[in-house]
């Protein structure tokens, strides 16, 4: 691939120039902050980038494409691989033919997720080789290597971003295209391979441990792990952007940069360990490494409890090598975001708010109704959870207060997660009923507009397939089911809201209005659309 | 550290739809032309929703951690004039703060620009011509805003020049 020879670029569109000069043929994902733009960037060069349901869906997508020589690469946030954790550890078994790359974009310090769990723990827990770039250009060199290794034995790999790498734009030389695939997409049958009945599986664990032990001989003989010589009286184990804080912090001290933190190379960090007089493991997040250091029986310092909180920096840095507990500076606290004026979301809370509602929610704009003046959100906990936890409510609590539970989820989260809440609301109905709002605003509004099933267009905002959900939800056996915009008489909405929860029935409102921010764009994709649905006979009798 | 290389630490804070991020990309992309090790970070996600803001850009000639150390802002651009005192930690001491404060009255013709007026006012500060921010102008805003945009950068430069006999604040 021929193009500029350096480039200012975020790690996400680093990860998707990889993915193009790395002749990915199929990249799918769910929009998650701070994963988002790696497939959208991948589709504007000119990639083949689609959106899935949710991320399970896009994993198993992916990993039949691998199954076929082909590489493939999944996206997604942290919270995303628990939802796609099911396929992700037999995958690990069965293994892949082609290659599989999967980006979990972690959020420490939760800039916008619900919380800040350390998906390395995921590639141990699963026995998958794991990749951790530092900046732009390690995005675009390890999403290359994680294809390499994929490659080459067979194995899906996780390539793990922060929200700092994810978002922060560094200077980029590409270059080192990989070959394309040198066999073509093809299905030869391997049945105990690839079917996980335990008579399968159990040889297949196995080799998954065996591929294991030759992928750590390489990690330790050429992974992508780099010593910096410094001063040997401090020696530092880092991985990721600690190291940049690092670098700057102690530019003296000696450093272990680990690029390849599963299975960890302990036998280079061993000699390390003893070519330094002192040595800290420096890490955002878990104390994942220096635990394993340490279970491996060398003496290493971690950090102080408090640093496994939030993102690291260069001054937490410095106080985790200098011992400084003094307090540290807390930043004067900001404007909140909220939910936008003419928001047609703000109908729906100010509705639930004077109706005294008790209201599981869902993760979406809608979740900012938690704030003044709503604060009429009583729960958020993860995608479709609105769903089950309301239901769970209303079985648990008296008859007065179960009928003031409402669930609340938008498009794309209820297409995400929630269909299968509906499911469990028509199989174990409460029995007070219960009501549950989608609120539908025509696009996965919190990610920055991307489009999902319901909206019936593609990534590229081209016409598909279209899941009508009020359909889905007739076709399910819920009778009472309105459709109704909120924002037109927001009286008349919450009259129906109060009459469906007085009326102990199974209820569904699709409270449907396009986000003020997308509504142009919809409008234009929708004028788009009728244009080139105008088949082509017609145009010839005009010409 | 004495002996490293002088990098220039650059916050620019306002609010979601403010054009924080746009103003950043802009400095970034000077530096950057201008044959720099550039890193610029922000946090987005929440933020687009007219929350609070901030982007920070560094350049030099090897610049490691994206983020500018607290404190250590050698120059603070605030867009929204409430966004002041939250941000102001960011400063160094003797640093430059660059407020909407610095543009005259009425003098743009639209007043989204104004990230661009005050991208202006810190640009007579930075190490690079004129020419080279009207450049990254023209490849980073869409050919109808250019006009504005341009003017606006003028603006902000005549108005840091007019105001370069003031002490800092």
């Amino acid at each position: 691939m021929s193009g500029p020879d350096r480039l200012l670029l975020s790690g996400n569109e680093a990860v998707a120039l990889a993915a193009r000069d790395g002749d990915i043929a199929l990249g799918t994902g769910y929009p998650g902050t701070p994963s988002t733009e790696i497939l959208e960037s991948f589709s504007q060069l000119g990639g083949r980038a689609q959106w899935a349901p949710n991320e399970k869906v896009a994993l198993e997508v992916g990993l039949g494409v691998a199954y076929t020589n082909a590489r493939a690469l999944v996206t997604m946030k942290h919270v995303g691989l628990n939802v796609a954790a099911d396929p992700l550890f037999t995958a690990a078994y069965t293994g892949v033919t082609g290659a599989l790359v999967v980006v979990s974009a972690d959020d420490p310090g939760m800039a916008s997720s619900q919380n800040e769990q350390d998906n390395r723990r995921f590639a141990v827990a699963a026995g998958l080789p794991m990749l951790e770039p530092a900046d732009s250009q390690e995005a675009y060199e390890f999403t290359l290597l994680a294809l390499q290794v994929s490659e080459r034995w067979g194995i899906p790999v996780p390539l793990r971003l922060t929200t700092r790498v994810c978002h922060s734009k560094t200077v980029v030389r590409p270059g080192g295209a990989l070959a394309p695939s040198n066999s073509p997409a093809t299905f030869v049958r391997d049945i105990k391979g690839r079917v996980m009945i335990p008579a399968y599986a159990r040889p297949a664990h196995h080799r998954l441990r065996e591929k294991l032990a030759r992928i750590l001989e390489w990690n330790e003989a050429e992974g992508p792990n780099r010593e910096t010589d410094g001063d040997r009286s401090l020696g530092i184990i880092t991985s990721g952007i600690a190291f940049m804080h690092v670098r700057e912090a102690a530019p003296e001290a000696a450093v272990l940069k680990l690029g390849m933190t599963y299975p960890l190379p302990l036998e280079t960090i061993r000699r390390f360990v003893q070519n330094v007089s002192r040595c800290v493991v420096m890490e955002e997040g878990d104390p994942y490494l220096v635990e394993a250091i340490r279970a491996a029986g060398l003496s290493v310092e971690g950090k102080p409890e408090a640093f496994r909180f939030g993102e690291l920096d260069v001054d937490r840095v410095k106080r985790i090598l200098t011992a400084d507990a003094s307090p540290e500076l807390t930043p004067p606290p900001g404007k909140p975001p909220e939910l936008c004026q003419g928001c047609p979301h703000r109908s729906v809370f100010t509705a639930l708010r004077n109706l005294d509602c008790i209201v599981a929610s869902d993760i979406g704009c809608y979740t900012l109704a938690v704030l003044p003046p709503f604060e009429a959100v009583d729960t958020c906990v993860c995608m479709g959870a609105s769903i089950g936890v309301g239901l769970g409510l209303r079985h648990a609590l008296p008859p007065e207060q179960a009928r003031r539970v409402v669930s609340t989820i938008g498009d794309s989260t209820f297409i995400h997660s929630g269909i299968t809440g509906l499911v469990e609301m028509v199989y174990n109905p409460p029995k007070t009923g219960h009501v549950v709002i989608i609120l539908d605003n025509g696009t996965t509004a919190m990610t920055g507009l991307q489009e999902h099933p319901g909206t019936g267009r593609t990534l590229e905002h081209h016409p598909t397939g279209k899941v009508v959900i009020e359909d889905l939800v007739h076709s399910l056996g819920i009778a009472d089911v309105h459709v109704t915009d909120p924002t037109l008489n927001p009286a008349a909405f919450q009259e129906l809201v109060a009459a469906s929860l007085a009326s102990g029935k199974l209820t569904v409102i699709v409270a449907r209005r396009n986000c003020l921010l997308a509504a142009g764009k919809i409008k234009e994709y929708e004028r788009s659309a009728a244009r080139t649905e105008i088949p082509e006979n017609c145009l010839e009798q005009h010409d | 550290m004495s002996n490293m290389t002088k990098v220039t630490n650059i916050v620019i804070a306002g609010l979601g739809g403010q054009g924080v991020l746009k103003a950043s990309d802009l400095v970034a992309e000077v530096a950057f032309r201008a044959g720099l090790d550039v890193k610029k970070s922000e946090i987005h996600g929440m933020s687009q929703r007219g929350g609070s803001v901030t982007s920070d850009v560094r350049f030099g000639e090897r610049v490691y951690s994206p983020m500018v150390p607290s404190g250590e802002a050698d120059y603070l651009v605030v867009l929204s004039p409430d966004q002041v005192e939250p941000n102001r930690w960011q400063l160094r001491e003797g640093g430059t703060l660059i407020t909407p404060g610095a543009i005259p009255e009425g003098a743009l013709r639209d007043k989204r620009s104004l990230n661009v007026a005050l991208v202006g006012c810190l640009s007579v500060s930075l190490p690079f011509p004129e020419s080279a921010w009207q450049e990254a102008i023209r490849q980073n805003l869409a050919p109808k805003l250019h006009a504005t945009n341009l003017q606006a950068l003028a603006i902000g430069r005549a108005a840091a020049h007019k105001n370069s006999s003031v002490p800092n604040p």
